[in-house]
């Protein structure tokens, strides 16, 4: 395996800072906040954002063993290419150490600020990604994602967690929408960036199992997000702002991905590269992507919205 | 081995950005307890 090293310039601490995988963890924050602000109780702003930074902290750890453990995989993708390891700018045992203090210290930090419940979910969730995850699943099946999800839904049942001291049914089923949503998404991108994936070696379902069958797969657990995506409505978790926001985002979501099912997505030549750069065929693939983006962002923001804006009005009684 | 001026230069920055990031958990750390102690909280919110 050849790496192209870029020893032109030494490294910056934004380079150790992309080793956090910070749209990520942008994500991550965001449906935090989301489960923190839904979750009942009050409690101190301090100890809420000392929750939500060790969240952040343990995605950002969580992305570092990642870059670490996948360098082989990122030098050979043009999307990750220029990441931090596979370039050259910081060392492979700069990105493990790096991963594990941040993880050790955003653990303590929850154990501290919420106590032992989220502080265990927190550490859960980090050696699932990079152990179960990028470690065991990425390399070896096409279910890679879908069972992987789970750590990149947890994150609202942390937070509640952090908040109550428990869990019930609205978080869990914040982590269910998240992790019915992480097929669709990471497949749609696949379906048109498959060549990269290809290339590296990665089972992604298209590379194993081909365009159509990505496709099937990806409208079936669309139709599955759409309708679980309104369940918060009838728990009482979300009100009209958010029953609004999910009965058109999932519309949207369903009508997108049945063109994609028809279409020829996947099936013609490759132009791997950038995140949204897409050939003709592969358009409806991206779309897909993009919009599945916006649909978890403004269903998350809805949540945001209603909870910690106060513009919750209950659909049915909670 | 020997480091470029650049590499050393380089290295003091993120040995000062460390050291800052070390100074800020300490203080995060510091002012949870105070918080908890104020709220009379033993272990956790819930």
């Amino acid at each position: 395996m050849t790496i192209a090293v870029d020893s032109s310039r030494p490294a910056t601490a934004g380079d150790y800072i992309a080793l956090l995988k910070p749209r990520v963890m942008s994500l991550v924050v965001f449906t935090a906040l989301a489960g923190w602000l839904a979750a009942p109780g009050d409690v101190s702003p301090v100890l809420a954002f000392a929750a939500i930074f060790a969240i952040a902290a343990g995605a950002g750890a969580a992305g570092a063993l990642n870059m670490w453990f996948d360098a082989d995989i990122d030098a050979k993708m043009k999307r990750t290419r220029l990441r931090p390891v596979p370039s050259g700018r910081v060392s492979s045992a700069d990105a493990l150490a790096m991963g594990v203090v941040i993880a050790v210290l955003a653990v303590t930090t929850m154990a501290l600020a919420a106590g032992w419940l989220a502080a265990g979910l927190l550490a859960f969730t980090i050696a699932f990604y990079a152990l179960v995850y990028t470690m065991w699943l990425k390399r070896r099946t096409p279910q890679n994602i879908v069972i992987g999800g789970l750590a990149g839904a947890l994150p609202p049942a942390v937070a509640w967690a952090a908040k109550t001291g428990g869990l019930g049914l609205d978080p869990l089923l914040l982590v269910l929408i998240i992790f019915m949503w992480t097929p669709p998404h990471f497949w749609a991108l696949a379906l048109y960036q498959r060549g990269d994936y290809a290339a590296a070696g990665v089972p992604m379902l298209p590379v194993t199992h081909g365009a159509k069958a990505t496709r099937t797969q990806i409208l079936i657990y669309t139709l599955l997000l759409a309708p679980l995506g309104m369940a918060p409505v009838l728990t009482g978790l979300g009100g009209w702002v958010y029953a609004v926001v999910a009965a058109l985002g999932g519309a949207g979501f369903i009508t997108l991905a049945i063109r994609v099912a028809r279409s020829k997505a996947g099936e013609g030549a490759t132009t791997a590269g950038e995140i949204y750069a897409a050939g003709a065929d592969d358009r409806l693939a991206r779309n897909l992507f993009v919009f599945s983006i916006l649909y978890l962002f403004v269903l998350f923001a809805a949540l945001i919205a209603e909870h910690g804006l106060g513009l919750y009005a209950p659909v049915f009684a909670r | 081995m020997k480091l470029s001026d650049d590499e050393v230069r380089a290295r003091g920055r993120r040995n000062v950005i460390i050291a800052l990031a070390l100074l800020a958990f300490v203080a995060l750390v510091f002012v949870i307890t105070l918080t908890k102690l104020r709220d009379g909280i033993v272990l956790g919110p819930g």
